[in-house]
């Protein structure tokens, strides 16, 4: 068990809680920047929070407590699994051998709660939502679970700490093709799980097409804050693990490793911004065989550490 | 990077193709990735040879070169010009499960790969494993697409895959594999070039399961 | 032991009393519940002794039966399993004595209590039996009394069709077990489990016939495809209680029996570890994927079953392959994971069917497109229901999660420390898991969804109420302890941690019987869990001191601006199956009737889509269809006159005769 001790360390993650809201503007401002326009500016996220959790709240009346209780308990779980992801170079707030497995049953359980909130609105579109975010959601899990079987076999460690750690860098020597297969893999699994072109669009408004918002459309108030916020700390969640997988700096010193991560964070999200502003979202039908791909490639990658 | 790890990486590139061809259904998108399976495979030798670089080499890599990369593809682009569907609608087994089906195989030569014996050692671990996951994904789509296009481009595959087994044997017995490969490839091409236009010209697509036609009903 | 064997007494003694009280219902079910929630007690009490004291008792009588023996053992498996029956039958007791009383005007309710009672005695023998013949007797009465249960409703033709099907199924698995018996008699002169323990020097040809032979025959009681066909009919068809022992527990018998006979076989070669995990990966996602097409909600879960065998089968398979890799890490995690895998399963599918016997009691139909929004007529059940299906989902921090976790950390230590082609195996099983834990959280998120969240898709569930004080008892004890065993996962660890210490014993690795290193997950688990309430009530607090003063106010659900929409406006269970069907074509074969609407003004238009189930489809059906028709040829036999009837007898006798003259 890692516990928290070091002052410094404590900032450093209360940071990466604070930050989040920053990099769905990132990529927003990356795509106003390449499509010509000024876009919205960068805290803007900060300013929709506040406004929300300022309201008060419009409920169906065929809905339940469970759907008072979906983002709460939705939110709590996404924090407890950022709590088990190492970020800024240093180890996470909790870690134990195995602890990947809950990593992803945590991710799993806030999707669990925000399906079960929108089937609880009784409303077409958002059951339309729910269907499709559980079939693609079956799909991916199983990517990610691969892309972390290499990272774990590469590294020779279970614990997301252990092979996002100062392992890593050796792992790319010793395993590079298949951790650059894996990187792909985590992408495409980042995209998917966080509502991203090109299987989903955050910014569209129409229902018919859309995974995420469609299943959040009857929330409002502090509601939809905590949903907007915990959508904003899934994709730190997954950039972090990414960054962690792809720019493994470790140079001793905590401030030059935390600029490093900081450095690769910023350059995510404009590259997830570019590839939103460059592709088109895919035909609903489609979407699966680009999760079965990504699979694919992490089951590739897996084999060649074998040999 | 060594000479091995350029070479692996040109193995690791040919079995990514592969999965593409699984999941792809555009026909000029195919006909141009399986182009650059020949183009990786034509640059193969130049890298995986395991004594000096000889002239037979350059002369192999640069002919596979120009007929994988350039002049198949063209020729396929040719066949299948007058095409007005320009995509593999319907195949006998949907992409995903293809997919699956891929990567269960490229898993298997793996295995087959760790347990054949080899006269004498391969340049690269991977060559034998790709060989064998090329060889049977090419055969894989020639069984399961309907057009005649898509199932030449998997007898291309196919004989890619031969190819990067020829590799292995490139050491001992140069000549015999390199000119074994070309003409197949070549043959392999003509007849099918001949058996495309044919089926065009009498019913008007290259849709194979059109043949059925032919049967006499009972 | 004498608890025990007090506690079977009065079992079968209750069991005939409310046999004897016959058509008098109110007598005849207070006797047989009462007598089956002492008689479960009891044996739960002392299942726990023995525990406590740390001893495997033992009994051993003479018996007149040729070959056979009154041998009855309680080791670590035996008594683990024990506390299973007897807890899970406690419970659906419980629910059963109101249950039933329901149906009281036109039922006798003598007979199913007859039934249930002599099927928990007979599971309970099953799993402390020592003796061959012994087994096979118990084996058979828990076969016959459990068909005599799902028979209850046999007014209904589909109820004695099930009833057949099992009927059939079971009796061929029992051939299996038969066979199986006889050789392992043969190999060893006697038919005592002691003598079959450690069998020296089988030759391998014949102990992986052994172990095939348990496969086929232990695997059809369990429900592992292709033999699962009887338990998606069975299971239904049953009253809820029973369904929820027969899913819960009579399945894991099958478990038992196939864990105690590669007990006997000595190390377990690589390739009988293949055929498991082979066997748990196929069955596990086929049965999530049946389970997410199917229409009817006690389906539903009858196939799940299917599935969390294939998980549980995946788990022994992992531990086997340690066994025969000599892999330590393996072996523990495989091993415990799917025994603890088998007891949530017990009690989380207990809890469902039995959730379900209440929703479908409650709304009048069990087909999930009619009905909707219970959680609101009954909420307390809905409530137990919700930990149930949390819990199935494998979700953090109920119980279904730890089992399942630590198969995953088995495939992935596997993973990690075999080298070449070994790999693939635990890799497979890793993806394998992957796809059908998420299916499964997939599934049971839309069967929770559709029928006790949002509006109800027709009348009867409108007008449901809540459920009755024993049945709402026995659903939240369950549900509670798949909290307790979520939140303190160290405490389900030290139930089943003897179980798993035995099967690890057989492969020599002695080390490996400690459970020392699934400490750190228990405790990284439990520290986790802990954060995550402390989060969610953090956050509620929070969202309600926000909330507090300022307007709330109840609208319309948003219909992009409609304003009225109706229940038969939402999506239905079938479209959200849809996609699914549409990704796994090859599994699940939709045929599809459509009337398009026609004309300028179309008045009457039609979508059914029904998907079926390739087994039944392709294999048994035709193959059944045949065996009828070539049996048809034997009609001629039939004929009613008596005379010829006496005349075949003497025939068979003269002829066995002469067979017995010759040999």
């Amino acid at each position: 068990m890692g516990t928290l001790v070091r002052p410094e360390l404590l900032l450093l993650h209360a940071l990466s809680l604070a930050a989040a809201p920053l990099l769905p503007g990132l990529i927003v401002r990356t795509k106003a920047l390449i499509a010509g326009r000024t876009g919205p500016p960068l805290l803007q996220g900060y300013s929709d929070l506040w406004k929300l959790m300022g309201k008060g709240a419009v409920y169906s009346d065929v809905t339940s407590w469970l759907f008072r209780a979906g983002p709460v308990a939705g939110l709590a779980s996404v924090v407890t699994a950022w709590c088990l992801l190492p970020s800024w170079g240093v180890s996470a707030p909790l870690s134990f051998a195995g602890d990947l497995v809950l990593f992803v049953c945590l991710l799993g359980l806030s999707r669990f709660l925000t399906v079960l909130a929108a089937l609880d609105t009784g409303s077409s579109f958002e059951g339309m939502g729910a269907s499709r975010e559980i079939t693609f959601s079956a799909l991916t899990e199983p990517a990610l679970f691969l892309a972390l079987a290499t990272l774990a076999r590469a590294t020779g460690a279970t614990s997301l700490s252990g092979m996002l750690g100062g392992r890593m860098t050796h792992a790319w020597g010793a395993a590079g093709s298949s951790l650059a297969l894996t990187a792909v893999c985590l992408f495409v699994v980042l995209l998917a799980e966080n509502a991203r072109i090109p299987v989903d669009d955050p910014a569209t408004h129409l229902e018919l097409t859309m995974i995420h918002e469609v299943m959040v459309l009857d929330h409002g108030g502090p509601d939809l804050a905590f949903i907007q916020y915990g959508a904003a700390l899934k994709l730190w969640v997954f950039q972090a693990l990414l960054v962690g997988l792809t720019l493994p700096v470790r140079t001793g010193g905590l401030l030059a490793d935390a600029a490093a991560f900081l450095m690769g964070m910023i350059i995510l999200s404009m590259v997830i911004g570019v590839v939103e502003s460059i592709m088109a979202r895919l035909q609903l039908s489609r979407v699966p065989q680009l999760l079965i791909g990504a699979g694919a490639l992490a089951a590739f990658g897996l084999i060649l550490t074998v040999r | 990077m060594t000479a091995a790890q350029i070479a692996d990486d040109l193995l690791i590139l040919v079995v990514l193709v592969d999965l593409f061809t699984l999941a792809s259904s555009r026909l000029g998108t195919l006909i141009r990735t399986v182009a650059l399976q020949g183009m990786v495979l034509g640059v193969l030798p130049l890298v995986a040879h395991p004594g000096e670089l000889t002239v037979r080499t350059v002369m192999l890599a640069t002919g596979s070169l120009a007929l994988k990369g350039f002049v198949f593809p063209w020729l396929l682009f040719r066949a299948t010009r007058d095409e007005a569907v320009r995509r593999e609608a319907r195949p006998y087994v949907g992409y995903s499960l293809s997919l699956l089906v891929g990567t269960v195989m490229i898993g298997g030569s793996f295995v087959l790969g760790a347990r054949l014996p080899l006269p004498f050692p391969a340049v690269s671990s991977l060559l034998v494993p790709v060989a064998l996951s090329t060889t049977m994904i090419g055969l894989f789509l020639i069984v399961s697409r309907r057009k005649a296009a898509t199932q030449v481009l998997g007898y291309l595959v196919l004989e890619n895959g031969i190819f990067v087994f020829g590799l292995t044997l490139a050491v001992k017995m140069p000549t015999l594999v390199e000119m074994g490969v070309l003409l197949d490839v070549f043959i392999g091409v003509f007849v099918m070039g001949i058996a495309l236009h044919h089926i065009h010209r009498n019913f008007d697509s290259i849709d194979t399961s059109e043949l059925t036609s032919l049967k006499d009903e009972p | 032991m004498i608890i025990i064997l007090v506690a079977l007494g009065v079992l079968v003694a209750s069991g005939l009393g409310a046999l004897a009280a016959g058509g008098r219902h109110p007598l005849a079910n207070r006797v047989g519940s009462l007598g089956a929630l002492a008689g479960c007690a009891l044996g739960l009490a002392g299942t726990a002794m023995s525990r406590m004291l740390g001893e495997a008792p033992s009994l051993r009588i003479p018996w007149s039966v040729p070959g056979g023996e009154l041998h009855l053992e309680i080791d670590a498996l035996a008594s683990f399993f024990l506390l299973l029956i007897f807890g899970l039958c406690l419970m659906a007791a419980l629910f059963g004595s109101e249950y039933l009383r329901a149906h009281a005007d036109r039922k006798w309710l003598g007979p199913p209590w007859f039934f249930f009672n002599v099927l928990a005695a007979s599971m309970a023998v099953v799993v402390m039996a020592a003796d061959g013949i012994l087994f096979l007797m118990a084996w058979e009465v828990m076969a016959l009394s459990s068909y005599f249960l799902v028979n209850f409703e046999d007014e209904k033709e589909s109820t004695r069709r099930a009833g057949w099907v099992y009927l059939v199924a079971t009796h061929v698995g029992t051939v299996f077990v038969i066979v199986l018996f006889m050789l392992l008699g043969r190999e060893s002169g006697s038919m005592d489990f002691n003598r079959w323990s450690g069998l020296p020097g089988l030759p391998p040809v014949t102990a992986g016939l052994l172990f095939l032979l348990a496969v086929v025959g232990f695997g059809t009681k369990a429900g592992i495809v292709p033999f699962h066909v009887w338990l998606p009919e069975a299971h239904p068809a049953a009253p809820a209680h029973v369904s929820a022992v027969m899913s819960g527990v009579m399945i894991k018998t099958g478990i038992y029996g196939l864990l105690r006979v590669v007990s006997f076989l000595g190390t377990p070669p690589a390739w009988w570890a293949m055929v498991l995990m082979g066997i748990g990966v196929t069955s596990g996602l086929l049965g999530v994927l049946f389970a997410v097409a199917q229409p009817d909600l006690k389906r539903v879960l009858a196939y799940s079953s299917v599935e969390n065998v294939g998980v549980i089968l995946l788990g022994i398979g992992l531990g086997l392959l340690g066994i025969s890799y000599g892999e330590p890490a393996l072996v523990l995690f495989g091993m415990t994971g799917a025994l603890l895998h088998v007891m949530n399963h017990a009690i989380f599918k207990g809890l469902l069917f039995m959730g379900a016997g209440v929703a479908i009691h409650g709304a009048g139909t069990g087909r999930i497109d009619q009905l909707g929004g219970l959680i609101r007529k009954m909420p307390i059940a809905a409530l137990a229901i919700l930990a149930g299906v949390w819990a199935i989902a494998g979700l953090p921090p109920l119980n279904g999660f730890f089992g399942e976790m630590l198969i995953y950390i088995g495939a992935l230590e596997g993973a990690g420390r075999l080298e070449g082609a070994r790999v693939l195996l635990p890799i497979a099983a890793l993806v394998g898991l992957a796809l059908v834990s998420g299916l499964a959280a997939a599934c049971f998120a839309r069967v929770f969804g559709v029928c006790f969240l949002g509006t109800p898709r027709s009348d009867e569930p409108a007008r449901a109420s809540e459920a009755g004080p024993a049945t709402l008892a026995s659903l939240l004890a369950l549900a509670a302890l798949c909290v307790i065993f979520g939140l303190s996962p160290g405490l389900a660890l030290s139930v089943v941690a003897p179980a798993a210490g035995l099967l690890a014993s057989h492969s020599d690795l002695t080390g490996a019987t400690a459970l020392g290193p699934a400490a750190a997950q228990v405790a990284g688990v439990t520290h986790v869990s802990m954060i995550l309430l402390a989060l969610i009530a953090a956050l509620a607090l929070l969202r309600r001191g926000l909330l507090r003063g300022r307007e709330t106010r109840d609208a319309v659900t948003w219909d992009c601006g409609y304003e009225s929409p109706t229940p038969r406006m939402q999506h239905t269970g079938s479209s959200l199956a849809r996609p699914f069907a549409e990704v796994f074509p090859f599994v699940m074969p939709g045929r599809r009737q459509t009337a398009p609407p026609e004309g300028h003004f179309p008045a009457a238009a039609s979508l059914r889509v029904v998907i079926a189930n390739p087994f039944q489809e392709w294999l048994y059906r035709p193959a059944f269809d045949r065996i009828q028709r070539g049996m048809s040829r034997l009609r001629w036999l039939q004929h009613g006159r008596v005379q010829l009837y006496v005349l075949y007898i003497v025939a068979t006798l003269i002829a066995l005769l002469a067979w017995f003259m010759a040999f």
